[in-house]
């Protein structure tokens, strides 16, 4: 029962990073390959500001938040400049540089060392510090990012993000200023990812660069693939297959520490497999 | 009174003259049409004067006043200006009904969050799907509609954006029978009602009923201008048209 209170915690984790992705690369259309970098930024400010500054976790949830948003918008200006594959190796670059300043600046960081003693939430006498009350936390979490990416979906600014999915170029002569649009989306979309840094940050109460490196990135952009680009539901649905299906393999058969490995090995088949027979993935609505 | 004119209107794609030192002018409430053999720049001029491309150089001059060396495509709207492409851009995977909304909107990010669309949006959609026929496919995807549909989704999202100036490029080219009478009526009815359109098109009968004012192109050049009937019969305009 703890392991399974365990993986929920992580699905969720998850469900939050792949919505806050799918704002970006299912309903914009922009196949981007840092959300780690913003995940990463979310887990080390709250880290950092519980840490060495006894802030609460509600408070450094939003910091972090606030934080990651505004290295968005700075970062999504320049990344609006390039198209396609270069955006999309852009972002792998800003991965990196994001990276190595979780590995380098160990003033603040600690760099390889990480950051442990990360305390758990607690607000108002309120205890977040078993697993279970955390996974009724990261719940509520994955609900309200849910609500708020549903909210943006159904708006005219949803079907207008979708247009310019479709064809930014036509959709500016109609009168939208493209470009304001690819941002507020960028910034909500780092903002929700830092929540889920938050999240992950206090839930191992240690964080180091490793967690957040391109291939997590790539992990995280399998799960909105495969739960289907621009479907809210696909995101979390994604989440859960990917996170619990390497645990699958546990139960039919595989020695854990192979089953470990296979985690790589199946979200990498699974792709291959799912963009031969269903490119629009389990519940999409739109084809890359 | 012009709604838009070229001044010495110049853009080249390595080498190639696209448009070559134009100067033209469009008159409002009119229907002008420009003709010229593939190639001689109709379509880089409308991308021009829609801001889809950088101008090279010359000027643009809207409503006698505004000149612009370069125009931004995201503020052709607020000139009221609108076009069709000759490649039909439509949002392939978008319902029908989403393809039209998206130009009837908001266009400001906050506003456009707090909005999904109003009863007037649905009414106007409604509206012009039906003024093409393509009320009844409202829910499927621009992807799955014939060609012909295509190109009337196209003409519905114009008329929904209201615009005073349209340009269309070959909005008749493929078209059947039945289809091309229902774009020629509009053409028409958007005359009546005092629009003003730019028209480019290769069918010599339609420009002659159509068109007030007709400007020939040659090689990104002004070859000849004038009332239909006079410039069609110029004999270095059918040879233009019909090579060397
Ligand atoms: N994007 C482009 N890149 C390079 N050359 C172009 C481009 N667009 C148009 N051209 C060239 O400019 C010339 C005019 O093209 P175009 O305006 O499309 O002609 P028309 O619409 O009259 O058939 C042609 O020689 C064409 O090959
Ligand atoms: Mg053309």
């Amino acid at each position: 029962m703890p392991y399974v209170i365990h993986l929920l915690i992580m699905v969720s984790i998850y469900s939050i990073l792949a919505l806050s992705l799918n704002l970006v690369v299912g309903f914009t259309g922009l196949v981007f390959v840092a959300a780690a970098a913003f995940f990463g930024i979310g887990a080390y400010v709250t880290a950092i500001v519980m840490t060495s500054f006894g802030f609460n976790f509600f408070l450094a949830c939003i910091v972090g938040a606030l934080f990651s948003a505004l290295i968005a918008f700075a970062i999504g200006a320049v990344l609006s400049k390039f198209r396609g594959d270069y955006y999309t190796l852009a972002s792998v670059g800003f991965n990196i540089i994001i990276y190595s300043v979780f590995l380098n600046w160990q003033t603040v960081t600690r760099g390889p060392l990480g950051i442990p003693g990360i305390p758990r939430p607690s607000i108002f006498g309120l205890s977040f510090s078993d697993n279970f009350s955390f996974l009724i936390l990261a719940s509520l979490l994955v609900i309200l990012v849910f609500l708020a990416c549903r909210f943006i979906e159904q708006s005219s600014f949803g079907r207008v993000l979708r247009a310019i999915r479709e064809d930014e170029k036509a959709v500016s002569v109609f009168g939208y200023e493209v470009l304001y649009f690819k941002l507020a989306t960028f910034v909500v979309a780092a903002a929700f990812s830092a929540f889920a840094g938050s999240l992950y940050a206090s839930y191992i109460t240690f964080i180091d660069p490793s967690t957040f490196f391109v291939n997590e990135s790539i992990f995280i952009l399998a799960v909105v693939i495969l739960g289907g680009l621009a479907s809210n539901r696909g995101a979390v649905l994604g989440a859960a297959v990917l996170v619990l299906l390497p645990e699958a393999l546990r139960f039919v058969g595989f020695p854990p520490d192979i089953a470990a490995q296979m985690r790589q090995v199946v979200y990498g088949l699974l792709l291959v497999i799912l963009m031969m027979y269903r490119p629009q993935g389990l519940m999409g609505e739109y084809k890359l | 009174m012009p709604i838009i004119e070229t001044k010495h209107l110049y853009k080249h794609f390595d080498g190639v003259r696209a448009v070559d030192h134009l100067s033209v002018a469009f008159e409002k409430g009119q229907i002008t049409s420009v003709v010229g053999p593939n190639g001689s720049g109709k379509s880089t001029l409308v991308n021009l004067l829609t801001g889809m491309i950088p101008v090279d150089g010359g000027e643009i001059v809207v409503a006698g006043s505004v000149r612009f060396t370069k125009i931004k495509s995201h503020e052709v709207k607020d000139y009221g200006i609108t076009r069709t492409f000759q490649d039909v851009r439509l949002f392939e995977q978008m319902p029908v009904l989403d393809n039209v909304l998206v130009v009837l909107t908001e266009r400001g990010v906050f506003a456009s969050l707090f909005e999904k669309h109003s009863p007037y949006h649905l009414e106007k959609a409604e509206e012009v799907l039906r003024r093409v026929g393509l009320w009844g496919k409202r829910h499927e995807l621009a992807l799955g509609l014939s060609y012909g549909q295509r190109k009337l989704l196209e003409i519905a999202r114009v008329l929904a954006t209201d615009a005073d100036t349209i340009l269309l490029d070959e909005p008749f080219a493929g078209l059947f029978p039945e289809m091309l009478k229902v774009v020629v009526d509009i053409c028409k009815e958007l005359k009546v009602k005092g629009k003003t359109l730019i028209l480019i098109e290769h069918n010599m009968d339609l420009i002659r009923e159509l068109s007030d004012h007709i400007y020939v192109l040659d090689a990104g050049k002004l070859l000849a201008e004038g009332k239909p009937q006079s410039v069609l019969a110029r004999r270095d305009v059918i040879e233009a048209y019909l090579g060397e």
